[in-house]
């Protein structure tokens, strides 16, 4: 959904930035994962790839693209980083680049809808089996979109490995220790196979 | 395999379909009307021919409302079109009074159906004003805007928007074409519909019959610009394009193929001058054909070597999407939704000009492995985005919300 808002300038995206819903800087970080890319992008928030690709700034482009999201406990903490970025590098110029009228920013937002696959499992190991299976939007439902869904910021997977007190603990931390950013679906879901596959197999 | 829907599923997996059900499941009992300018012609007719049919088969009962006009009310929405996409057009008043009568007019017909339809899609700005004359209706209504909206000519927009900000909600195609509304603005790019007569697979057999219809020798390049006659799909530039390229491939052919489409008063006019500057060229093939030929356009995009869509405005291009459904590499203006589709190097080119159409046709003419590269991606493409599944599936979202007044979650488990 367009939010009506729009930026032909880092002076416009700061003002925006400023009051934009935390649903459209979740959307500009994360909305990319479900988007098709043809090629490794450069950078990974829309914020970035346009400030480096629309307003050709790279200096900006590098210091928002190195941002990561899960660093930040809230949205509106990660918005506060955003805004004193380009804040900073407002004061580093003295002429501002603008972006052509069809090439501004457009803050959006998304629903997310939530089906049921009908695939339910009882016991943790039949994950390795079904992970490897499971569509990317299904990946990012259960392992990103989760962190805002729990109180505690962590996957499905390890939350439901939880249950099972300590038995589990290695293959807790592994799948804790898969970066969730700077990477695609299908890349996250080769990472989980793995680790599920390095521990099944291990404990067979 | 029982259901029409459910027939997609050999094309998009299983999992989309059921996903479609899913959705369709809390809206089913509702009435939904759909109103548009035309039964025939254009993007938006073919869409609803194939929508409204599948919207029933998920039990949501859903008609196609069609308004009329006189030759006044015609000239008026063809103003506004090209005023809506950014041409400063001086319309007369009389033009004005036109348009509203025809849509007082049209409301008493359609006031049965529409006021106590559970939602209302109003398409493009030709049906707008009637949300003013069906008072108090019950359902919620959204206006469908089709057209490149990113540069309005202001006094249009300004007269259109007292009516499109009476809506409940509004749709753009592209999120550069969203105007700000004090209502919900929801981006759904329009779709194809793969197992449509026009992008079903067909028989060699029936395409060189086409080809041979239409004297187009199979064994030579070919360039296909499927669209109806406006200057806005700059058919001139591309015979320019062609005309460059001539030079260096003499072998090459172009056919620009279009039908009328029975709101566009216009296309009469450019069609002559189309055909002026094809002049005597006998390897330039202008084709009107009418409005059912959907399996010789079929045929004729199956048998293009590059599919170019040279527009200098454009809605989204579904021409575009329909040459990528066939695995052909595309060369498509820098506007519009054509951008969303043409991924420069991965799925065509994107042009600025009849010059830049020339050298890309010469480059994909000469690198054949690059073009058929492109072509294959094309096509995946377009199955991950552009197939009337995602665009039901974009529909039924939104419906959920207006209904239900859900933001931002919609949960069906």
């Amino acid at each position: 959904m367009a939010t009506g808002k729009r930026a032909r300038s880092l002076v416009g995206l700061r003002d925006h930035l400023e009051t934009i819903e935390q649903e459209s800087i979740y959307y500009h970080f994360w909305g990319g994962l479900l988007r098709p890319q043809f090629e490794d992008y450069e950078y990974h928030n829309d914020f970035a790839s346009w400030a480096a690709h629309t307003l050709n700034d790279r200096t900006i482009a590098e210091r928002l693209g190195i941002i990561d999201p899960t660093k930040f406990g809230t949205l509106d903490q990660l918005r506060q980083e955003l805004v004193e970025l380009v804040d900073e590098r407002i004061d580093e110029l003295e002429v501002f680049p603008w972006a052509p009228r069809d090439k501004q920013f457009d803050f959006i937002v998304s629903d997310i809808v939530v089906f049921t696959t009908k695939k339910t499992i009882g016991e943790p190991e039949a994950l390795l089996s079904i992970v490897p299976e499971m569509s990317l939007g299904s990946i990012f439902y259960h392992f990103i979109d989760a962190r805002r869904r729990a109180p505690e910021s962590t996957d499905d997977f390890t939350r439901w490995l939880m249950n099972y007190g300590k038995r589990y603990q290695d293959l807790i931390d592994g799948i804790m220790g898969i970066d969730p950013y700077l990477t695609s679906l299908s890349a996250l879901r080769d990472e989980l196979t793995e680790e599920l596959s390095k521990h099944f197999m291990v404990n067979k | 395999m029982s259901r029409q829907i459910d027939q997609y599923t050999p094309i998009t997996g299983p999992d989309v379909i059921e996903q479609l059900h899913q959705l369709a499941k809390p809206l089913k009992g509702l009435r939904v009307v759909h109103v548009n300018a035309t039964k025939h012609g254009g993007g938006v007719a073919e869409i609803l021919h194939k929508m409204i049919p599948l919207m029933n088969d998920l039990g949501i009962e859903t008609e196609w409302e069609v308004i009329h006009g006189n030759p006044d009310f015609y000239s008026c929405t063809k103003m506004f079109h090209n005023a809506m996409q950014g041409s400063q057009m001086q319309i007369p008043e009389r033009l004005f009074k036109a348009y509203e009568h025809t849509n007082r007019e049209n409301a008493e017909s359609l006031k049965k159906s529409l006021y106590d339809a559970d939602i209302v899609f109003i398409h493009d700005p030709q049906p707008a004003p009637l949300i003013s004359s069906i008072e108090d209706h019950k359902g919620k209504w959204v206006w469908r805007c089709h057209i490149d909206a990113n540069k309005p000519f202001r006094p249009v927009w300004k007269y259109l928007r007292n009516y499109v900000s009476q809506y409940d909600a509004s749709v753009f195609s592209l999120s550069a074409f969203a105007q700000p509304l004090p209502h919900p603005v929801y981006l759904i790019p329009p779709s194809i519909d793969p197992l449509n007569e026009k992008n079903v697979p067909l028989a060699r057999s029936e395409c060189m019959a086409v080809l041979d219809e239409f004297n187009i020798d199979p064994e030579r390049p070919l360039l296909v610009q499927v669209s109806r006659f406006d200057r806005f799909k700059d058919p001139i530039g591309v015979i320019q394009a062609y005309r460059q390229t001539k030079q260096f491939i003499p072998t090459l052919q172009l056919v620009l193929a279009g039908g009328g489409a029975s709101d566009d008063p216009e296309g009469e006019l450019v069609l002559a001058e189309v055909k002026a500057a094809a002049a005597d060229d006998v390897d330039i093939h202008v084709l009107q054909l009418p409005d059912d030929s959907h399996r010789k356009i079929n045929a004729l995009q199956c048998a293009a070597t590059i599919i170019i869509q040279k527009s200098i405005r454009e809605g989204f291009g579904l021409t575009v999407t329909e040459g990528m459904w066939k695995q052909k590499p595309v060369i498509g203006g820098n506007t519009g939704g054509i951008r969303l589709q043409v991924i420069n190097h991965h799925t065509g080119f994107l042009v600025n000009s009849p010059a830049g159409a020339a050298l890309r046709i010469r480059y994909l003419l000469r690198n054949h492995d690059k073009a058929f590269e492109m072509g294959i991606k094309g096509k995946e493409y377009v199955r991950e985005n552009f197939l009337i599944t995602r665009h039901i599936r974009e529909y039924l979202t939104m419906m959920l919300s207006l209904i239900y007044g859900t933001k931002h979650r919609i949960d069906l488990k």
